[in-house]
């Protein structure tokens, strides 16, 4: 660009060091981003299509690619019961291990959003399950859950459970809830860090005009912290819903995996769709690549799907609050403002009626607080 | 100011620290909710949170203090509720086994978890610079395309995955668990987030204009302004790294990496308990000395990552 402007005045020559740099700035952007992209080409990209061609044929782990065989593949596998069985246990293990997490991510968050002491040990604290690795976790809670574990012969002593063995390796409910379990265990204080995060970064005037209307803490927490922390909500949503019908480590090492194990049970009560995968790949007596091929086609558009609508879904309930959230800093203001003025007023009306004398300045200007809550709330819950 | 009004709208432990105050003769504060001491409700929660937090890997390493004989006894129970020096037995034939070297294991893991943090860190920041700093044709559809393949799950690519590491010939190799993930959308992502509001235009052309290269420029300007984000980057993808399961099961044969290890516990000691659990123990324990010491660090890259993301 310099070079062009001063071409007509200096001679058109330019040193072979000022042309490297001119490549280097042009060149340079490209080639820094370039690691990503090739990567991304190679080991991103080009498998998504390829995956077309697998599943398009026979296709065993040995002998590579046999016969072209069409649809044949997808029509198999949507047969298939266990594709069924297992498509019903990852939404079912998901919604087990998704609401309660987020409750109680939410209600730790709550409780870490206040100026408590050793904070940052606490925060960390919740993070401890975050880095145990998922299949250890799944093999403890395997114990946990099993026959002479901390659970199943105390509920038995208590009279709730009738089973000879362990009902969690055995009732399909009963092992969705247990690794439902893991999955809030690992999850929650993630989670809970993130929406504390976006808690602290609603504005504390929001608490102080709404503290004056007189909203209990609960109110507070219902009407002002969740509206105003709806993106990050509906963001955590979003990537619990990605990464929970994904779920594999935990299904596959609650029973102890290794030795025969790791299907998902005897009937197969908690094979997921990503170990129903595996296991028609890569398990012992099956050998089905285009198959398990044209399963991860099929997953993958449940996931795109399923996650479309959960968007839309959150979305649509959220809209209706956005406004208070977008308008919050002028109406915040005027809210403000407006319960000063109104404050002003009734402080003075009551002056005038002599009540100030008799009960004393803090009670006044409580009753100015009550006399205005009804017209400022408005502005804060619409 | 009332404590009754403060314990209304600031919380009862900043009443109670009010009254304290005011006892003391010291002016009492105007209360705010940022700063409000919560009451004992609070730490009973956390505590509880604390105390399931820690618990499996706590109850692991007490089924592995413990021989048969005493975990066969322990039905509904923990079989202690101290560590005892059977662990340490317990660890020496875990390390010991025939049927798995967990030594090698743990340097392939290492080896493995190091070198993918590793350049993972340096292209992503490499990366960032460029989108965030450079000016070039196509930045702004490049750079979404990289948050748009973040929507991709992963695991739709195993089958064709694996068909192209059996054809590289990586099956069973540390390679099929490195090449691939040497450089992520998400890092790319974070580390352009960053830069662009931690490194000043202006040092850029500083550097420029002082004649550096650009690669000079990025190592000696953006690198720098990059650390604190690049740590955190490098330890999510070292924590993701070390604890990834799905992938190594399925081009791993003979060669075995941390999580790896946890099949074939049951293969090697089946129902002994104990030997089993202080297994499990061994292999979750690195990440928990990690922890000790970079937690603070996760817990305020968890915290950006909301923010932003």
């Amino acid at each position: 660009m310099a070079s062009n402007s001063a071409a007509p005045r200096i001679s058109r020559r330019v040193g072979w060091g000022r042309r490297l740099s001119r490549w280097d700035i042009k060149i340079s952007p490209y080639l820094y981003i370039s690691p990503f992209f090739i990567l991304f080409a190679i080991f991103g990209a080009f498998p998504l299509l390829f995956n077309v061609v697998v599943a398009l044929h026979n296709w065993h782990r040995r002998a590579g690619m046999g016969d072209f065989v069409g649809l044949d593949n997808f029509t198999w596998v949507l047969r298939q019961p266990l594709f069924w069985r297992s498509l019903e246990n990852t939404f079912s293990i998901f919604l087990w291990g998704g609401i309660p997490q987020l409750v109680l991510a939410l209600l730790i968050a709550a409780v870490l959003d206040q100026n408590l002491r050793a904070r940052t040990f606490w925060r960390m604290s919740v993070l401890v399950p975050f880095v145990v690795m998922p299949v250890a976790t799944a093999m403890i809670f395997g114990q946990v859950f099993g026959q002479f574990g901390l659970l199943v012969p105390n509920l038995q002593d208590m009279g709730l459970l009738t089973h000879v063995s362990s009902p969690f390796f055995q009732e399909r409910l009963l092992s969705h809830i247990a690794i439902g379990s893991m999955v809030v265990f690992r999850w929650t204080g993630y989670n809970a860090l993130i929406l504390l995060a976006a808690m602290q970064a609603v504005p504390r005037e929001l608490y102080e005009a709404s503290t004056i209307d007189g909203a209990s803490r609960a109110r507070q927490f219902f009407s002002v912290t969740i509206p105003s922390i709806r993106p990050t909500m509906i963001f955590v949503i979003l990537t619990m819903t990605i990464g929970g019908l994904q779920i594999f480590d935990e299904a596959r090492m609650f029973d102890g995996g290794g030795t025969g194990g790791g299907n998902g049970g005897a009937d197969n009560q908690w094979t997921t769709m990503v170990l129903y995968l595996y296991n028609l790949a890569f398990g012992d007596w099956q050998d089905r690549l285009g198959q398990a091929a044209a399963v991860g086609w099929i997953f993958a558009l449940i996931i795109a799907v399923f996650s479309l609508v959960n968007f839309l879904l959150t979305r649509s309930i959220s809209s209706s609050k956005t406004k208070t959230t977008r308008a919050s800093k002028t109406q915040r203001n005027a809210v403000i403002g407006r319960a000063r003025s109104a404050a002003a007023e009734s402080e003075r009306k009551a002056r005038e009626a002599g009540v100030a004398t008799i009960l004393g300045r803090p009670t006044t200007s409580a009753a100015g607080r009550a006399a205005d809550a009804d017209e400022s709330k408005e502005g804060v819950h619409r | 100011m009332s404590t009754g009004f403060i314990e209304n709208t600031a919380g009862r432990g900043a009443a109670v620290y009010a009254q304290k105050r005011a006892a003391r003769g010291r002016p009492v504060r105007g209360h705010n909710p940022s700063s409000r001491r919560p009451g004992g409700v609070a730490y009973a929660v956390l505590t509880g949170v604390f105390v399931v937090s820690v618990f499996p890997l706590y109850a692991s390493a007490m089924y592995g203090s413990s021989t048969t004989q005493e975990n066969a006894q322990a039905v509904g129970t923990l079989p202690t509720w101290f560590p005892t020096l059977t662990l340490l037995d317990n660890f020496g034939e875990v390390l010991s086994a025939s049927q798995f070297n967990f030594w090698m294991a743990f340097a392939n893991s290492v080896l493995v978890a190091v070198s993918v943090s590793a350049s993972t860190v340096f292209f992503s920041t490499l990366a960032g610079f460029s989108f965030a700093k450079l000016s070039f044709r196509g930045r702004q559809a490049l750079y979404l395309t990289v948050i748009a393949t973040l929507a991709i799950p992963a695991q739709i690519g195993t089958i064709p995955m694996f068909v192209m590491m059996n054809n590289f010939g990586w099956i069973d190799s540390l390679l099929a668990l490195t090449i691939p993930v040497l450089v992520g959308a998400f890092g790319v992502f974070w580390m352009t987030q960053y830069l662009q509001s931690a490194l000043p235009f202006e040092l850029v052309e500083a550097a420029r204009v002082d004649g550096a290269s650009m690669f000079r420029t990025f190592w000696s300007i953006a690198m720098p302004a990059a650390r604190p984000a690049a740590a955190t980057l490098a330890l999510f993808t070292f924590v993701g790294s070390w604890n990834s399961f799905f992938w190594p099961s399925v081009v791993m044969r003979s060669q075995l990496t941390m999580p790896l290890v946890i099949p074939q516990l049951r293969g090697a000691f089946t129902t002994d308990t104990g030997l089993v659990m202080s297994g499990v123990f061994l292999v979750a324990a690195p990440l928990l000395i990690v922890f000790i010491f970079a937690g603070k660090q996760l817990v305020s890259g968890v915290m950006a990552g909301a923010v932003k993301g």
